[in-house]
């Protein structure tokens, strides 16, 4: 009987999946490199990457191009990853770092700082996010908190939270005598001007939160078996939560401090690998880094070429990217 | 009576959610090899008096005690290698296979990356053997029946490889055939694996057939405690549950049998 090989055949389309999509990862940044004002082949992206290629070439690739890919492919996985930790934490299809108000605290924390002090050094504008993220991810988790967090609670919490910044990062930018044209490109998320600082911002947290997270993926299965269930097999479940909660800020505060809210990503790539790959976190987990890497990665490229020289603000692809996958899944799961 | 240090006690338990008290000082004492349910009518504090003796709940006041240490001095994966809890109606992924799930009792054994050794695979297998589920093992946990699925659950628990299994009301969704089934596999589990079991029940012809010790709970304190025949009089089962009823004994097996008296 075919059920008989269910389990061997799970785990290899998992490794299978997991390997497909780090080589789409790598593809898509080729990609990438090679689309845009220039068009560069991508044999000369590769030269181009190695320094073997001409100097303009190299210029285009190696300064532009390929950091701005790894940017958004780090961004991407540090969001992939956050919304796999909500979901398990809330238990709730709708976890994401979006939706539960993480990125809107670092929304009004950005766009505030513009607000009152409009002549600040921009670079002050990603440490202002960082902070505002954590702060409204304590915020949610506060409030959730009655001798012990519900994961319904968390989830109504972050919504409210949620909706409370992104009105209030509204109201500051249409009270504004300015145009705050960078607030409104942070609120939109982008990529515009990204390059190797921005990379070395990154790579850190997701490198570090992405082997804590690997590490503490069986933690997440364990939760998924309800509070109680998890408790009887020995787990504190408060302080998990919390460590995974926590997690997830800090991955969602070091993406949105360097290109601004992108929304989607941490809720739809999550649901793309547990659809390719079932249940099991510690698969969910890497490949919903790398899928959310391929997501950004593409969504970029896009937002850099459809109404070139101008650009369209990632997050707003990744929303008409991500928002019909989501309503494919659905209609199809089901 | 027994002798000895008991393996599971709670002493003089009190506690109260939002201010109404649930348990009113309630002292129990489960030695090992016991097969003891706990009966009482809803709200009684029955599945409360579970949840602290398991070790989920920590009591207001008074004591839980395993194997007479305090139980909050003991790590909580510790103290899950010697005493599994199954809730009432557990929730699973849908897309999870019961191997897998049962693998998941292994979590208090295994170290901090979760890696399986090959003493995890001999746990799971046994487990799923114990249980009578070997055969269902790549089945998912949505394809399984009521009985299935709580038999799964079990081996779970088995996982653990625990000295006293802990279950709140294990046959509340089960069909008759599928509840004697689960029952009965407890009871095997009770007298040929030496496991210890507690369990919090609804049903009392099955509490009489099952287990060789009843404590009927009302209102948060313990009106008696003893043998089916000592518990389930109808003078007590009628305090416990404000109903009239009438106890039989069955002529085969000498446990008695409550019938409600209709009005």
């Amino acid at each position: 009987m075919s059920l008989s090989v269910a389990m061997p055949d799970r785990r290899v389309r998992a490794t299978a999946a997991v390997v497909v999509a780090a080589v789409l990862v790598v593809l898509s940044v080729v990609f990438a490199c090679a689309v845009g004002a220039v068009h560069i082949p991508p044999g000369d992206v590769i030269d181009g990457l190695l320094d073997r290629s001409d100097p303009v070439t190299r210029q285009i690739v190696w300064q532009i191009r390929f950091p701005r890919a790894l940017v958004a492919a780090l961004v991407g996985a540090n969001l992939g990853i956050a919304g796999v930790l909500l979901q398990g934490i809330t238990r709730n299809p709708l976890g994401d770092p979006h939706i539960l108000g993480f990125s809107a605290g670092a929304g009004v924390a950005a766009v505030g700082l513009l607000r009152v002090a409009p002549e600040v050094p921009l670079a002050l504008v990603p440490a202002a996010a960082f902070g505002g993220a954590l702060a409204s991810a304590a915020l949610v988790y506060a409030l959730a908190w009655r001798g012990g967090i519900s994961p319904v609670r968390f989830a109504l919490a972050g919504v409210a939270v949620a909706a409370l910044f992104t009105a209030l990062s509204t109201a500051l930018i249409a009270t504004s005598k300015l145009f705050t044209q960078a607030a409104l490109a942070f609120l939109a998320g982008g990529l515009y001007q990204r390059g190797w600082e921005h990379v070395h911002q990154v790579w850190p947290y997701t490198l570090v939160g992405g082997l804590i997270a690997l590490i503490v993926a069986d933690s997440l299965n364990v939760l998924a078996l309800g509070d109680d269930v998890a408790r009887g097999l020995g787990m504190r479940v408060e302080r998990t939560r919390a460590l995974l909660a926590a997690l997830a800020a800090v991955l969602t505060g070091a993406a949105v401090a360097v290109v601004g809210l992108v929304a989607f990503v941490g809720l739809v790539v999550p649901h793309i690998a547990r659809l390719l790959v079932g249940s099991d976190q510690r698969v969910v987990l890497p490949l919903s880094a790398l899928l959310g890497a391929l997501l950004l990665v593409l969504s970029d490229s896009i937002a850099r070429v459809v109404v070139a020289p101008g650009e369209i603000p990632v997050g707003i692809i990744t929303a008409i990217v991500g928002a019909p996958v989501l309503l494919i899944l659905i209609r199809t799961r089901t | 009576m027994i002798e000895g240090t008991p393996l599971l006690e709670v002493r003089d338990l009190r506690h109260a959610f939002g201010g109404t008290p649930v348990l009113r000082g309630v002292s129990i004492a489960l030695h090992a090899g016991e097969m003891t349910a706990i009966i009482g009518p809803n709200g009684s504090g029955k599945s409360t008096l579970l949840r602290i003796a398991g070790r989920l709940l920590k009591p207001q006041s008074g004591v839980a005690r395993f194997d007479g240490r305090d139980a909050w001095s003991i790590a909580p994966r510790e103290f899950a290698r010697r005493v599994a809890f199954l809730p009432q109606a557990p929730e699973a992924p849908a897309d999870l296979a019961v191997g897998e799930l049962v693998a998941r009792g292994r979590h208090p054994h295994r170290g901090l990356l979760g890696a399986s050794s090959a003493r995890d695979r001999e746990a799971i297998e046994r487990a799923l053997t114990l249980a009578g589920v070997e055969g269902l093992r790549h089945r998912t946990v949505a394809t399984l029946s009521g009985g299935e699925r709580q038999r799964a659950w079990v081996a779970l628990a088995l996982a653990q490889e625990p000295d006293v299994l802990l279950l709140d009301e294990p046959t509340t969704y089960l069909d008759i055939g599928h509840q004697v089934e689960l029952l009965s596999l407890l009871r095997r589990l009770n007298e040929e694996q030496g496991l210890t079991v507690l369990m919090v029940m609804h049903d009392l012809p099955q509490a009489a057939h099952y287990a060789r010790r009843l404590v009927a709970i009302r209102a948060g304190e313990v009106v008696a405690d003893g043998s089916p025949a000592e518990v389930l009089t109808e003078a007590q089962v009628e305090a416990v549950f404000g109903v009239a009823v009438r106890v039989y004994l069955d002529p085969e097996s000498g446990v008695p049998v409550v019938a409600p008296v209709g009005r």
